[in-house]
């Protein structure tokens, strides 16, 4: 909490406080509708600050998150589906083996001086295997999809994730604290200034003693764990799981958005980034479908021409930008 | 005294091209060391080689009793030998207390005792009222101060300097000048400077070594090898004043 504290002048940490107390009273009065768009965005808030930790602090450019989520959504619902293991046991095995996808990516590319974008290539081949992979592994459902049967008996069942509505709002938005929290002790941390400083030139890190393969791979380590527990989430609140749906790599760009357009390498910059595009993303819909539009794709159109504007308008994100003019970080003058 | 730094019969090829070839000098705790020598003599290549960038063909490197030829640039940090860049190259979207607190946290893990020796280091080095500016937008004389104390940050024993007065105009070079002798009059740490600024070498070495086409020509005292006449044709020329 200090941490997070730290991050804050006096206004920003009233802002802060009132936005969590509002955020955790809104199922009192919010539609079912819009519960469920702020559990997708404290999803997003979740595993944006998963990517966040990796790219935003220490540099490294993964366009495969979706392999973590697939991972940590498959393993976790297997277990349950075939042998009956909850998922507060099934996370473990679930982050274990994103984590050991994610060392052997870190491995290869850190190893062997695989950067930038190349380095992004490397990420988005393992989840293309994966993907392929999992259409053949007919443990798993195959091509066809992993379901988690609705069990009226088991309704109600919270420690086996298998609550309503309001259980997962709670749980994502636990979830999504525990992401800022973390976010904001690792960055204040020896660890955190290390990455930075590999971000900004390995060469100059090295030069300080700082050894820049350990500690890209503790971000790949922390970033893949983190997100494959995002993976467990959306397993059981979605109860259905398709290769294609779970490791595309629109997947993976879609999680990376929120902390781009937030602000990267910052605390609350994947949080402003999920609560503007989850929101921007359901007012196209509605738009398009009032206006008549049906053509494919219109959405990601407008979606796209929406996020060129704001990062056209606050090239390095709105959190930096918005903490500026409402002064709500750093010693006001 | 005692052998700091001891270098053996270190040579590098490229190819077919020698850069360093076998040289030998030792350092003592407590000096300051130049080398100099004409472009492309090999001094940054050997200078990488004590860094650990470079890993030599032949010949030995030892720093205080241990081999350290072959580590890597992190490990031969973690030994005690910091260093700057010939191009400076500080963290640029990073405040300078922020630089050069990276350097402090190698050997602090508290972060309260690390940033008390960032402060510490920047104020010795007049960079104090600047340090909550971010590295990019500051001038070449302040980033070459801010190399420094990012190396010094780290407690060397032996500050490898490639060339850190270049580019500086005479007055920022007697600031340099006076910033080096005082750190190593009181902190007793060891200088290694690879120079072009001859103004700047007679001012602070104690001994020098002149390389030309990668072999060792002269060394001794500065005063002796400026008068040395394989020395004068090959680099400072019949006119050179100094």
């Amino acid at each position: 909490m200090k941490a997070l504290w730290g991050e804050m002048n006096g206004r920003g940490r009233v802002v802060l406080a009132v936005a969590v107390l509002l955020l955790l009273l809104a199922p009192t009065v919010a539609t079912r509708y819009l519960v469920s768009v702020l559990t997708l965005i404290f999803y997003f808030v979740y595993v944006g600050q998963a990517w966040n930790l990796m790219m935003g602090y220490a540099g490294q450019l993964s366009l495969g998150h979706a392999l973590y989520v697939g991972v940590g959504g498959y393993v976790s619902a297997a277990l349950w589906v075939h042998f009956g293991i909850g998922p507060w046991l099934g996370v473990f095995p679930a982050v274990l083996l994103a984590a050991s996808f994610g060392a052997a990516i870190g491995w290869l590319g850190f190893r062997f001086g695989i950067e930038g974008v190349y380095f992004a290539l490397l990420t988005i081949a393992f989840a293309e295997f994966t993907r392929i992979g999992f259409d053949h592994i007919d443990v798993v459902g195959g091509a066809g999809g992993l379901f988690i049967p609705y069990e009226e008996a088991r309704l109600g069942e919270w420690w086996n994730l298998r609550g309503g509505q309001l259980f997962f709002y709670y749980l994502a938005f636990g979830l999504a604290a525990i992401a800022v929290l973390v976010t904001a002790l690792l960055a204040r941390s020896r660890l955190g200034y290390q990455w930075r400083a590999v971000r900004e030139d390995e060469a100059a890190a090295r030069a300080l003693g700082i050894d820049a393969f350990r500690a890209k791979m503790k971000a790949i380590l922390i970033s893949s764990a983190m997100t494959a527990v995002g993976g467990v989430f959306y397993a059981f609140y979605y109860n259905s799981l398709f290769p294609a749906q779970m490791f595309e790599m629109s997947r993976s760009i879609e999680l990376i958005l929120g902390p781009i357009v937030g602000g990267l390498g910052t605390v609350f910059g994947p949080v402003i980034g999920a609560f503007l595009l989850t929101p921007l993303g359901e007012i196209l819909i509605g738009v398009t479908e009032a206006l008549g539009i049906n053509a494919p794709g219109a959405k990601a159109v407008f979606f796209g021409l929406t996020l060129m504007v704001i990062i056209y308008l606050v090239p390095t994100g709105v959190w930096p930008w918005l903490s500026k003019t409402l002064g709500l970080t750093g010693r006001r003058s | 005294m005692t052998a700091l730094l001891v270098v053996e019969g270190v040579g590098k090829r490229f190819r077919g091209l020698t850069a360093v070839d076998r040289v030998s000098f030792t350092l003592a705790a407590g000096e300051i060391f130049a080398v100099i020598g004409p472009n492309g003599a090999g001094k940054t290549t050997l200078f990488n080689m004590i860094a650990g960038v470079l890993k030599p063909n032949d010949g030995a490197i030892s720093f205080c009793g241990e081999r350290i030829d072959g580590l890597t640039p992190d490990a031969v940090c973690r030994r005690g030998i910091g260093r700057t860049f010939q191009i400076v190259r500080p963290f640029p979207g990073l405040s300078v207390e922020d630089n050069v607190l990276i350097g402090a946290l190698l050997h602090r893990k508290d972060m309260a005792a690390a940033r008390r020796c960032a402060r510490d280091v920047l104020g010795r080095l007049d960079l104090y009222d600047k340090r909550g500016v971010q590295a990019a937008s500051l001038t070449l004389p302040d980033r070459k101060r801010l190399e420094l104390a990012r190396a010094l940050a780290t407690d060397p024993k032996l500050l490898l300097l490639d060339e850190v007065m270049a580019g500086l105009r005479p007055t920022e070079t007697d600031r340099m000048v006076e910033i080096l002798k005082t750190l190593n009059r009181e902190t007793g740490v060891s200088i290694l400077l690879i120079e072009h600024v001859m103004r700047a070498v007679m001012a602070l070495a104690g001994h020098m070594l002149v390389l030309h086409h990668g072999a060792p020509i002269a060394s001794g005292k500065p005063e002796e090898v400026v008068r040395d006449p394989a020395v004068i044709t090959s680099y400072l020329g019949q006119e050179t004043v100094i």
